[in-house]
């Protein structure tokens, strides 16, 4: 939409065949089908029908359409068929999952399939793309709108017949009636569009058996144009007459501008305007501006050039004396004194003073930066009191709301159109960055992209929590557990929002008061913290952290018991069941899930547990220098075991000769892509545990860029990956987060395994290049 | 300043002041937005571009220092090694987000240029400037080892 807009004064519709993009590959063949997403996405969200009039057919445009299956679906008079899909796409393939789930039930050629990416509107339902929801939550709703139009398409053939809709049967886009005679979806689409939408108990889902796309590998919809560059991300678009924007934000929280000489910034060429930004209120950032000067130019590199040229005193403001060091140390003060209690099982006091063997262990694991390789950018463009957004974002629907509040006009005003996502893991759910834009472009009088640079990236975040954890075990003389204590303390997210000294209920139960272990006497505390940076999730949240300390403790207990881990770990779990945790006085929030349809089943978890032990042909003899690792957690209703074997040189050069990894997510609509999504958050999880550092002095963050915050890179990937989906009938969970919790504790005991070295503070190498041999053998 | 620059093939005039980026004049200038921004400091490998046939980092290279040269980008990426590439990375469905990718590529269809079947040492050598933060990188190396042996 946006290269094209900016080569042409009216948007239009380049050609008249090309109105939208086809999802089989042979529709992405040949040149300019690329641009054609491009213009598409913005001539339909911009609701201007008459430009698809150019088509001899055009498909209906439903953006005024707010009541069942037309919301997502329209189909053309010649069967070409467009779905919206209301999803953000950050490369977990939402798109073509999308389609796989609505087209299956609609029964339509896959090659007919044509996507409009949904603008943030209420109607459109859940858009908040986070928690791993997209399939888990919208399953049903999407079947069902695929379901409902098919019957409402079979009934308009019916009526044209004047048959009963009993003798008409309908595939891949064809109704046949008993007599033989057929109407396309096509022939009867407008007819059908007239109807009522029939009552959800009125239609009936496919079976299992009869799915044509779920459960099937799809090519994806995004991959043939962003192999050519094609793809248009956030920052990547363009609109008429635009300027550029960079932003000197404060380097504290809260702290302002306290003088400003912009003379050196104004006569940078191509700078031309410095505008000093509002200021966030409250005592919350919530999803506000962060304050600041811009500088906007005609391009990006003037804008930062102008922005190195400022001269700015701050004002630091009320967080300038967090020193993350400092404050390390006191939240492992806070986790070793008591907290308040959140699982209550048995006596852990007395059951760990009376076992035959008690061990203890404290946990750290740093402040983390989600890092899009995308930075987040934004662009806006004011018409009157209306202001037209595009951008990367993961919740348009609070880009919207946050940027009419902040703007002081209504919802209906705002329209922000979604781009692709060249990453989210989290920090795009925060829709800081669209404000910005919006507030630059009504100052300027022009569109203004506002463009992150790296550094703002890793400095301004919205940064995974720090947190700091104390575990204590009892076990009897035959090694068995008695007794577990696990005492966390973490600054919540909730902070970001409001007041807040201690983390949440709902942290607590990503990965600590959801322990599954079958021991008598168990207990988790939360202690008192406060925070001074922004908050936010990273992928999979409080489970990076209670993961990593539960288990690398329960290899730790394996270790005191003399006992192999994975079997420790399996005799841990237990016996199957179904774990009820509101005996140990915890109302579980099970990521916003039934407990009925989606309940915690030790069976499940043992089953991966095993799945990838077998894959890792656990116990076997390793070269000297390997080890090998496990770690099991059931996290956004997924069950998953990740087995990791490294090799540590006499240097303390870490290297993964393999990986393997199980996965439970219940009914998988896109297995590939899951495999995808599990590699990439196990590496995620193992780049976060190496080298994950955002440490603070003064209130500002330390790191900069690439070179200080480090992730992983091709010559520190695995060799091998290898992962098995179980086979399940289960109703379907998230699979974009579950594969990063188990990968840092996994890594840990195979660096254990490997060396004796027992770590116990993310990052692993702490500032470190490669493992501090010096150490080995140390428990 | 105005000079011209050969990029895919194609002369383009540009006025941009002096030491701009070549990113940034591909981008912002000429609306070539296939080459990516990742971290301004050659260390991300997301706006790799080539420049007579070398894999360089297009956002320290100054654009009036690729005068005189041939520019090519992910837009104009061609030829049997760049295709292959292309089908490998389709067949083994290696991006995720997608943003890292057009950096990759040019990367890897550097490498296959001057090496025709790359060990993982080679892979890890060529291709360890390129961060991608979806972490694709099994599936790159093995991506990189079946367009080898297509091409080869």
């Amino acid at each position: 939409m946006f290269m094209h807009l900016a080569q042409t004064a009216k948007p239009k519709i380049e050609t008249a065949n090309k109105p939208l993009l086809n999802l089989s590959r042979r529709g992405f063949v040949g040149a300019g089908t690329g641009l054609a997403l491009a213009v598409t996405l913005g001539a339909c969200s911009q609701n201007k029908p008459e430009t698809l009039a150019q088509a001899a057919a055009p498909i209906p445009d439903n953006s005024n359409i707010d009541i069942g299956p037309l919301v997502l679906i329209s189909i053309a008079a010649d069967g070409r068929t467009q779905i919206t899909n209301p999803r953000s796409e950050m490369g977990q393939q939402v798109i073509t999952t999308v389609a796989q789930m609505i087209a299956d039930e609609l029964d339509v050629p896959w090659d007919d399939l044509f996507i409009k990416q949904a603008v943030g509107d209420k109607k459109y339902g859940d858009q908040n793309t986070d928690g791993s929801t997209s399939v888990r939550n919208h399953f049903d709703r999407f079947r069902m709108a695929g379901a409902s139009m098919r019957q409402m398409l079979t009934q308009a053939a019916a009526n044209e017949w004047g048959v009963d809709i009993s003798e008409c049967t309908s595939e891949l886009g064809v109704i046949t009636h008993s007599s033989g005679k057929t109407l396309t979806y096509g022939d009867v689409s407008e007819a059908a569009g007239k109807l009522d939408v029939p009552a959800e108990d009125t239609v009936t889902l496919k079976t299992r058996s009869q799915w044509r796309y779920i459960g099937k590998d799809k090519p994806s919809y995004t991959i043939s144009d962003v192999i050519r560059g094609k793809g248009t991300f956030g920052i990547d678009v363009r609109v008429p007459d635009m300027l550029y924007a960079v932003i000197a934000r404060p380097p504290a929280l809260f702290g302002k501008v306290k003088s400003l000489d912009d003379t050196a910034a104004l006569a940078v060429p191509g700078v031309t305007q410095v505008v000093k930004m509002k200021e966030p209120e409250g005592e919350a950032p919530g999803f506000q501006q962060l304050g600041g000067v811009a500088v906007i130019a005609t391009d990006t590199w003037a804008a930062i050039q102008g922005r190195e040229a400022l001269k700015i005193e701050w004002d630091a403001g009320p967080h300038k004396n967090y020193n993350s060091k400092t404050y390390a140390q006191e939240l492992m003060a806070t986790a070793r004194q008591p907290g308040e209690n959140k699982f209550k099982r048995g006596d852990v006091t007395k059951a760990l003073s009376s076992a035959e063997t008690m061990i203890s262990a404290d946990y750290y694991a740093a402040h983390l930066s989600q890092s899009p390789m995308e930075p987040p950018a934004a662009t806006a463009q004011w018409t009157g009191d209306n202001v037209e957004i595009w951008a990367c974002t993961q919740n348009p629907q609070a880009a919207q709301s946050t940027v009419a509040q902040i703007c002081g006009v209504p919802d209906e005003n705002v329209t922000v159109h979604v781009t692709l996502l060249g990453g989210g893991f989290g920090r795009k759910s925060k829709p800081d960055f669209v404000v910005e834009a919006a507030l630059l472009a009504r100052e300027v009088g022009k569109p203004v992209k506002v463009t992150w640079t790296r550094e703002d990236d890793i400095k301004h975040g919205y940064f995974h929590s720090v947190s700091a954890q104390h575990m204590k075990g009892g076990l009897d003389k035959d090694g068995n557990v008695t007794a577990v204590l696990h005492r966390t303390v973490f600054p919540s997210i909730n902070s970001t929002f409001g007041p807040s000294d201690q983390g949440s209920d709902f942290e607590l139960s990503l990965g600590a008061t959801d322990n599954p272990w079958n021991v008598p006497n168990m207990a988790v505390e939360v202690g008192k913290a406060n925070s001074h940076i922004r908050i936010g999730w990273l992928r999979s949240v409080a489970n990076v952290y209670h993961v990593f300390a539960n288990q690398s403790f329960a290899a730790e207990l394996a270790h005191a018991a003399g006992k192999d881990p994975k079997a420790f770990l399996m005799d841990i779990i237990g016996p199957d069941r179904i774990i009820d945790f509101s005996k140990d006085g915890v109302t579980y929030p099970n990521y916003g899930a039934s407990l009925d349809e989606h309940p915690v089943d030790t069976k499940r978890l043992k089953a991966v547990l095993d799945k990838a032990a077998t894959m890792a042909k656990w116990g076997r003899d390793v070269p000297k220098g390997h080890g090998l690792g496990i770690a099991v957690h059931r996290s956004f209703l997924a069950y998953v075991a990740t087995a990791i074997e490294v090799a540590v040189d006499a240097d303390g050069n870490i290297s993964f000769p393999g990986i393997w990894s199980a996965v439970d997510a219940g009914t998988v609509v896109s297995p590939d892509n899951t495999k995808s999504q599990i590699e990439g958050g196990t590496l995620f999880g193992i780049s976060n545990a190496l080298y994950g550092e955002i440490t603070a002095t003064n209130g500002a963050v330390d790191q900069s860029n690439f070179p200080d915050w480090r992730v992983m890179r091709m010559a520190e990937a695995p060799h091998v990956f290898e992962t098995h989906i179980m086979e399940s009938e289960a109703p379907p969970a998230g699979v974009g987060e579950p594969g990063t919790p188990p990968a840092a504790p996994a890594l840990a005991n195979a660096i254990f395994a490997a060396t004796g070295q027992r770590l116990r503070a993310m990052p692993l190498l702490g500032q470190n290049d490669r493992l501090d041999m010096s150490k080995v053998g140390e428990g | 300043m105005a000079i011209t620059l050969k990029i895919n093939g194609k002369n383009e005039n540009v006025t941009a002041a002096e030491g701009t980026p070549l990113l940034w004049v591909l981008r912002d200038h000429l609306g070539m937005t296939g080459t990516k921004f990742g971290c301004g400091v050659a260390q991300c490998g997301a706006c790799t571009v080539h420049v007579d046939g070398t894999p360089i980092r297009s956002c320290i290279t100054a654009h009036e220092d690729v005068e005189d040269s041939d520019i090519v980008t992910i837009e104009g990426a061609s030829g049997k090694v760049a295709d292959a590439i292309r089908g490998a990375w389709e067949e083994l469905a290696v991006p995720q987000c997608g943003y890292c990718q057009a950096g990759q590529i040019m990367s890897a269809t550097a490498l296959l240029v001057t090496n025709k079947s790359p060990s993982d040492d080679d892979i890890d050598a060529a291709m360890s400037g390129n961060i991608c933060r979806c972490a694709t990188y099994v599936r790159i190396r093995k991506a990189i080892k079946e367009a080898a042996k297509a091409v080869y």
